[in-house]
């Protein structure tokens, strides 16, 4: 057992936090999240060369040959930065996704461009509705049609959609049990797309599919059987919104900690205050047990061992500890962190989104209730 | 990083538990809460020690085995799993031993570790007194240099595992002009020695859990004082972070929350979805507490002495074992409250003990409060108030 990170990955973690500090400003986040389009071409192109794009592809792809454990790391720190823009999308949702199901002629097809920074991807899975995560909640029907397929029907919260050139379209082939992944040209005619105004400034949009056609050969994994497909990329995307989401907390703690040093009242710092020290230890706590069941669930994921009790364990610690680290790190701040002068608020908006995506506490509780033969 | 146990440690992991399943099957013990700490079983502890298991991390020429910590925490993690009867022992194995084997003279490590290893002293631990709780640093218990000896006067109270000790580590004021953190040392005291008295004391669930223990004019010879003369204040800090790092303060009722789970299965109660939310937060924070205790063995492992990481992991664990507690009590509904003897009672009454026993484990060893001022100050370095 060991818990730290190896060499390299400490090398990945202070080049991405140097890099970061130095082109996400919050200025450019902010820019960002009042922007249209949410991203940034150039910056884009940058992340492709410096070789985060492709990190945890194979080198036959033109990728980094590293593991998912070190773009854990990676994740990490765009979640301390507040990154914009349509990594975890292309990376984690499409790339990923392609890379673990996809034929060898896809994956040919596909990643060299996506890990050039040439394309971008995303997920198309959640609809109008509740039960987001279950595979009876997808509605949207993908209709055989002379041996090809033609999909309509809305999907709702899918990120950067609007600035996709591919689509991982979650369907239904079959009225019952019936789910399929499809490779859908974003682009194509029959998509409409909708921005969506968030909380958190980032891109999730309504896709409306109105009889967009799709070749057969765009099938991603096994026709009507994708379910199983389907909740390992939830999986994997949880455990990527983890990542983000201790990047953030680590940070926001750091900046509290901080504060309680700085700030004085009643002649002294409000760090004294043993009120102020305690909700700290316990900030202190939070995060460093977020962490460890972080990676935990990356490394089993890393490792490709089955790991969906680890996953449930690492969201709903996660997003429950997030809550309680941002409720501390805002009574600490007093008013100062309620403006958007002081940068806190960036984070709290992302933390809350991140929380809620790919299951939450609740949704995770229910997961894990099933493991344990309840 | 890597969260794997290597084919060795799954191998000790699977004899341990081998081990105490046979002792359950030929009817030893049955598993029980606290057991670590109220379970007084000598040949139990006798047949651990012939395995080896006690002293597994000390140096192999005082009779250890040189084994890593990890190997150690597998080692008693298993035992709280099974809620093994391993009070004798424990004490000496998880912390005496060690400040001995730190601070001790040549002398004192040839004469206990070997005994502690083979099952054959336990030791109480003589800090808190009737004035001074978290505030060790009060302490008044004397002891007067006279020739070779010295005299101990005074009394220490909360003395687990004190009707059963033979060796007392007592902490005790040698220099009463020093500042109070100065004149404090730490004495291996024989409990036989005259002069030396206890009083049991009864917690709230009924069991005699400490005692009151009373020094009047009890001679110690020189050779039992630990490290240097009025250092002890510093030696009993060293000892409280390993007294706090261990996996007992996460599965100290273990054996109550594998039992409750188990009961809402069968009796399907799991089907009721506040029941099973419930259930399942106990498990998030079981696996996310385990991870922290396994960071503290990793710190041992580096070969540095558990800080702040163990404060945080018995702060966060104690918790989570009020929080089993309460939950059982819950899904037990009045069943839960009623006690050993009764008709009706569920789990062998073990919700009701741990619910009661459980507002003790964030007391002992360092509050919670106190443990939260400790990462304060030393991990995140916030300015004392
Ligand atoms: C089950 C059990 C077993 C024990 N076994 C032993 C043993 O074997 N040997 C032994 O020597 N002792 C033992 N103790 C005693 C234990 O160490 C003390 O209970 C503990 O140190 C707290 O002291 P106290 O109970 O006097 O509480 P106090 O120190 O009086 O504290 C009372 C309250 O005030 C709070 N408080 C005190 N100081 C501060 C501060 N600076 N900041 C914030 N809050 C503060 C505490 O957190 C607590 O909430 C045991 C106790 C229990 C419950």
């Amino acid at each position: 057992m060991k818990l730290a990170l190896t060499e390299e990955q400490e090398m990945l973690r202070e080049t991405a936090r140097d890099f970061l500090a130095d082109k996400c400003s919050k200025q450019f986040v902010k820019r960002m999240e009042e922007s249209e389009v949410g991203y940034s071409r150039e910056f884009w192109q940058d992340m492709a060369e410096l070789g985060w794009i492709g990190l945890a592809f194979p080198g036959e792809y033109g990728g980094g040959d590293m593991s998912f454990l070190d773009l854990a790391v990676l994740l990490e720190e765009m979640g301390r930065a507040c990154l914009p823009g349509p990594f975890f999308s292309t990376v984690v949702l499409g790339g990923i996704s392609i890379l673990d199901i996809g034929s060898e002629q896809q994956k040919q097809q596909y990643l060299p461009s996506l890990i050039r920074g040439e394309k971008i991807f995303t997920l198309a899975l959640t609809e109008p509705g509740h039960d987001n995560y279950d595979a009876s909640s997808v509605t949207v029907k993908a209709a055989r049609d002379d041996g090809n397929y033609t999909i309509s029907g809305t999907k709702l919260f899918v990120p950067d959609a609007h600035i996709a050139d591919d689509l991982l379209c979650v369907a239904r082939t079959k009225p019952k049990g019936g789910i399929t992944i499809f490779l859908v040209d974003a682009k194509g005619p029959g998509i409409k797309y909708t921005v969506l105004k968030t909380m958190a400034g980032d891109k999730l949009c309504e896709v409306v599919f109105d009889q967009v056609p799709v070749p057969r050969a765009n099938i991603l994994g096994r026709l009507s059987q994708g379910w199983s497909t389907v909740q390992k990329i939830i999986e994997r995307a949880a455990v990527g919104k983890c990542c983000e989401l201790i990047g953030n907390i680590q940070r926001v703690f750091e900046m509290t900690v901080d504060y309680a040093k700085e700030r004085k009242q009643f002649d002294r710092p409000i760090g004294s205050f043993q009120v102020i020290q305690h909700y700290c230890a316990d900030m202190a706590t939070d995060v460093d047990a977020a962490r460890f069941s972080t990676y935990q669930a990356a490394w089993m994921l890393s490792e490709g061992l089955p790991c969906t009790k680890e996953v449930a364990v690492a969201k709903a610690w996660v997003g429950e500890a997030s809550k309680r680290v941002f409720a501390l790190a805002h009574q600490i701040h007093g008013a100062i962190g309620v403006t958007i002068e002081h940068d806190l608020h960036y984070y709290t908006r992302r933390a809350k989104a991140a929380e809620l995506s790919f299951g939450d506490a609740d949704f995770y509780r229910e997961v894990l209730a099933k493991e344990m033969g309840f | 990083m890597d969260f794997s146990f290597t084919e060795e440690q799954n191998r000790f992991r699977k004899e341990v538990r081998g081990f105490l399943e046979e002792e359950i099957k030929r009817g030893y013990w049955e598993p029980t809460c606290d057991a670590w700490v109220q379970g007084f079983d000598p040949g139990f502890t006798e047949r651990v020690a012939k395995r080896g298991w006690i002293g597994l991390t000390w140096p192999k020429e005082y009779g250890g085995q040189d084994r890593s910590h990890i190997d150690r925490l597998i080692l008693t993690e298993e035992m709280l799993r099974y809620g093994a009867p391993a009070a004798c022992h424990w004490f000496g194995d998880r912390q005496v031993g060690g400040a001995i084997l730190s601070f001790g003279s040549e002398e004192l490590k040839n004469e206990f570790l070997p005994r502690i290893v083979k099952g054959e002293a336990y030791f109480g631990l003589g800090m808190s007194e009737p004035g001074t709780g978290s505030d060790l640093a009060s302490l008044q218990t004397r002891a007067v240099e006279d020739g070779d000896y010295y005299v101990i006067n005074g009394q220490k109270t909360w003395t687990s595992c004190a009707s059963f000790s033979e060796y007392f580590d007592v902490y005790v004021r040698t220099d009463p002009e020093a500042p109070r953190h100065r004149g404090i040392s730490e004495f291996i005291v024989d409990a036989k020695s005259p002069g030396v008295s206890r009083i049991p004391m009864i917690d709230i669930t009924g069991t005699e859990a400490w005692n009151d223990v009373f020094f009047d004019n009890v001679r110690v010879h020189k050779r039992y004082l630990v490290g240097e003369k009025n250092r002890g204040f510093y030696q009993v800090l060293h000892q409280l972070d390993y007294e706090r790092s261990g996996m007992e303060r996460l599965m100290g009722n273990y054996p109550l929350f594998d039992a409750i789970m188990q009961f809402a299965k069968e009796n399907e109660l799991s089907k009721d979805p506040v029941i099973r939310s419930k259930l399942a937060q106990l498990q998030i924070e079981f696996e996310v507490g385990r991870l922290l205790v396994y960071r503290v063995a990793l710190v041992m492992e580096e070969g540095r002495a558990p800080n702040w990481e163990s404060a945080m992991s018995k702060a966060y664990s104690t918790e989570f074992e009020k929080h089993v507690a309460g939950v059982a009590m819950e899904v037990l509904g009045p069943y839960g409250q009623l006690k050993v003897g009764s008709k009706y009672i569920r789990l062998r009454g073990m919700a009701l003990h741990s619910y009661l026993g459980s507002k003790g484990y964030s007391l002992q060893a360092g509050t919670t409060e106190i443990l939260k001022n400790i990462l304060a100050t030393r991990r995140l370095g916030l300015p004392s108030s």
